[in-house]
């Protein structure tokens, strides 16, 4: 050891002596829109495309439109690998610079982020992932999960399930239906309703969970599948989860058109790595796949062109860059909603979270922006942040997704009384739960 | 010329065996207390203290737990993370049992739940030693975690198997959730790091630790002196279990405000394992920096970029991240195997010496 090792180690030290953080020039002229993204770790396969899908088009407003109402919107994306840790650590980091808007892109970050949305005053957006019950905005005003939870994922599932064996749910009655699902908050979510469906319709369930730790080398598990011969198989799946369970169940030789994965487990490359076996395979889905829209030309035009993205050519258009996309629509039509209802261009957490509660994108505004037959009509209003829109499924037919149904609407004469349960749940568990103090913009409430 | 501990006679053995036997010592520690306990609340920002203090601090806390079992008594534990979960979910149980006990007593109490696991899966190591001891503490990890998810009671049958963390106040002044302000969490963490750090010293200076380290280095010498082997390992694996349990309750309640399995998993476990094999075996300082550097560095590196004007990916800073802080652990167990706390005593001595060394 020599005395220039230790002043180099004193250097290091002094480096994280020094580690108050860099407090970025507050651009007073933008508006913040922070995008939590894995594009590295395990799940950075399904990350990037839904990273890249929202970086592009909200830069595409940028350029095209000069941001919105006459505002830029300042995108900065901070790395959250999908743990919860790091997520948490984005969240702390942005929660002084005026943030309008989280998205968390982790269920296990926005449930962290839950309690603290609303001491913060900042609106969390998690589209069509986080906890089932925010959507019940009495409790959650905080909270929005449009266009819907996995509550409604599961039970359309279920109703394609029935109209394939011919008809309503009673044709469940006696067959087993198998559940693969990635074993944390994401995976879980769908359970109680799946149990409640087992137990009115009269189905088996068979749970086959994994753990995050063994996404990949799920051999063993549809071992399992093979032995238990579930007439049909669900999968909550994310990240490297995905293609490997569509491998293993093309390896085992399970019939891909009874393998139906949720809107998270449907991305072109869940299905290319298994080839041919992965013919057949179905996931749910609620935006379009596809680049032929006008909307998605600006991105090509004005982004991707001029190298303003990390886009790959080929990427754009794919069913989760199109996620990405309609998440930044939400994100971009809510602000716009909320510079309405307010009058101001620069509005902040609370503005925005009126404009998300009063949000509405009809098909004709799907058009305008557009984005024609896009996505589903989203309606949110303060008593429902999630407005349970309709879903088609899709199947892959060995080189992209087709579309193989009509939009299917959720049950929610089965959903809507559980998610009002589990949300009452939430708040009694959490005591002392704030009340709402929220006003609300469209008297639902 | 700095650290010169002449004129500084000790006429007695108390005085010979104090814990901090120099008076520079003393000052020193006074004036990080005082820095840490009034400058700091003061000055940092609320992302200073949230992101980066408070873990520094409970990891801290959770390496000072394994360096008690690895460093002082040589026995090789792969189940820390799986310990600290013992203490998150076991306070998460104490709170619901128990909601208007005092929240502070309730994380010390869930300390014992993990000391109590922590006896049992020590109980292999009277047989087994280094590497197969390992391989057993693994075995703890890889079953504790999976009664985290697989017991649904643990988490009181949250759908999401996450534990989420009620508002608890004392004085009338909010300390864990979401309504809690940073400096009252960081000033809480701080206070329990530092009373049971201290109180980890003491025992290392006292009969049990110099118990620990002679069946650390030579545990077959030191049954021959009369030092009972069981015991001694055993108690190791409950302290040691006390400190992670009490790390990861923090962790939980102080820290994130929520917590899920996936917290305390293997990667959880080689994490604090690595901040005490570069912190320093067998050295309670070198827990403080081995934490500081691993969670530290990081989050310095990722905000260095913006900081100094450059516009990077946020992707590629985190992978550059990774390169430079391997690099770094390599670098530092090469120019100095044992630690950055041995660096620490090497300053010290040229200080000594300097300007004359000889």
């Amino acid at each position: 050891m020599r005395l220039k090792y230790l002043v180099l180690g004193a250097a290091v030290a002094g480096v994280i002596g020094a580690s108050v953080p860099a407090s970025e020039a507050l651009a007073s002229d933008s508006l913040l829109v922070p995008l939590f993204t894995y594009r590295t770790g395990p799940f950075a396969n399904s990350g990037i495309p839904i990273a890249n899908g929202m970086h592009d088009y909200l830069n595409m407003l940028n350029a095209r439109d000069g941001g919105i109402g006459g505002v830029k919107i300042d995108v900065q994306e901070c790395e959250t690998q999908y743990k919860n840790e790091k997520g948490v650590e984005c969240y702390d980091s942005f929660k002084s610079r005026n943030p309008i808007v989280i998205g968390p892109y982790s269920t296990g970050i926005t449930l962290a982020l839950i309690p603290k949305a609303s001491v913060d005053k900042i609106p969390v957006l998690s589209m069509a992932y986080g906890l089932s019950a925010s959507a019940v905005g009495a409790d959650f005003p905080w909270i929005f999960n449009p266009p819907d939870t996995y509550w409604d994922g599961m039970s359309i599932a279920l109703k394609y399930i029935a109209q394939k064996e011919g008809g309503g749910f009673d044709k469940l009655k006696g067959k087993t239906i198998g559940f693969i699902y990635f074993d944390g908050g994401y995976g879980r979510e769908p359970i109680p309703l799946l149990n409640d469906f087992a137990k009115t319709y009269g189905f088996n369930v068979k749970m086959y969970p994994v753990p995050p730790s063994q996404m990949q080398s799920q051999s063993g598990l549809w071992l399992g599948v093979r032995r238990d011969r579930p007439d049909w198989m669900i999968m909550w799946g994310w990240g490297a989860m995905n293609p490997t369970a569509v491998q293993e169940a093309a390896k085992t030789g399970y019939p891909m058109d009874h393998f139906i994965g949720v809107w998270w487990s449907g991305s072109e490359d869940d299905a290319r790595p298994a080839g041919a076996g992965a013919k057949g395979y179905l996931a749910l889905n609620f935006n379009a796949v596809g680049a032929n829209y006008p909307a998605i030309k600006d991105i090509k035009k004005y982004v991707i062109a001029k190298g303003n993205s990390q886009t790959p050519k080929d990427m754009v258009g794919e069913n989760f860059y199109n996620r990405g996309v309609m998440n930044a629509v939400v994100i971009a039509e809510a602000i716009r909603n909320a510079q309405k209802l307010t009058g101001k261009k620069m509005i902040d957490g609370a503005d925005m979270r009126r404009g998300l509660e009063t949000l509405k994108i009809s098909e004709q505004r799907w058009k305008q922006i557009g984005l024609a037959g896009f996505g589903p009509p989203i309606h949110v209003s303060c008593a429902d942040h999630n407005g349970h829109g309709s879903v088609y499924v899709q199947q892959w037919d060995g080189k992209k997704w087709r579309k193989v149904s009509d939009w299917l609407a959720p049950v929610k004469a089965k959903v809507m009384p559980l998610l009002d349960e589990a949300a009452k749940d939430y708040v009694t568990k959490n005591q002392p739960w704030p009340k709402r103090t929220e006003s609300c913009d469209d008297k639902s409430l | 010329m700095f650290y010169r501990e002449v004129g500084q006679y000790k006429t007695s053995y108390a005085a010979d065996q104090a814990l901090l036997p120099i008076l520079q010592d003393r000052i020193g520690i006074a004036v990080i207390l005082l820095i840490a306990f009034v400058a700091v609340p003061l000055t940092a920002s609320n992302f200073a203290l949230d992101s980066v203090l408070i873990p520094i601090l409970v990891l801290s806390l959770a390496a000072t737990g394994l360096n008690l079992l690895t460093g002082y008594t040589g026995l090789l534990s792969l189940g820390t993370g799986g310990f600290m979960g013992v203490g998150a979910f076991a306070c998460y149980k104490l709170t619901t049992i128990f909601p208007n006990v005092n929240i502070i007593f309730l994380i010390l109490c869930s300390g014992f739940f993990a000391a109590a696991i922590g006896t049992v899966f020590g109980l292999p190591s009277l047989r087994i030693k280094g590497f197969y001891l390992a391989v057993a503490t693994l075995a703890a990890q890889f079953f504790l975690s999976w009664c985290f998810i697989r017991i649904p009671w643990l988490y009181n049958y949250n759908i999401s198997a996450s534990i989420e963390v009620p508002t608890k106040t004392l004085f009338g002044l909010a300390v864990t959730g979401p309504t809690a302000s940073s400096t009252t969490r960081y000033l809480l963490v701080l206070s329990i790091v530092t009373v049971l750090v201290l109180m980890a010293a003491n025992l290392m200076r006292g009969r049990i630790g110099r118990t620990w380290m002679a069946v650390r280095d030579m545990d077959l010498a030191a049954e021959l002196i009369g030092i009972r082997l069981y015991q001694t390992k055993l108690l190791a694996f409950a302290v040691s279990s006390f400190y992670c349990g009490v790390a990861g309750a923090m962790m939980a309640f102080l820290w994130l405000g929520n917590a899920e399995s996936e917290s305390f998993n293997i990667n959880q476990s080689f994490l604090i394992l690595f901040m005490v094999i570069i912190g320093g075996l067998g050295s309670l300082l070198g827990s403080f920096l081995g934490a500081a550097l691993i969670w530290g560095l990081p989050i310095v590196l990722r905000h260095a970029p913006a900081y100094l004007g450059l516009h990077i990916r946020s992707a590629t800073v985190d992978q550059s991240t990774f390169v430079i802080l391997g690099v770094l652990i390599i670098f530092f167990l090469i120019v100095e195997p044992h630690g950055l706390a041995r660096l620490w005593q090497i300053g010290k001595q040229k200080l000594r010496v300097w300007p004359f060394p000889y």
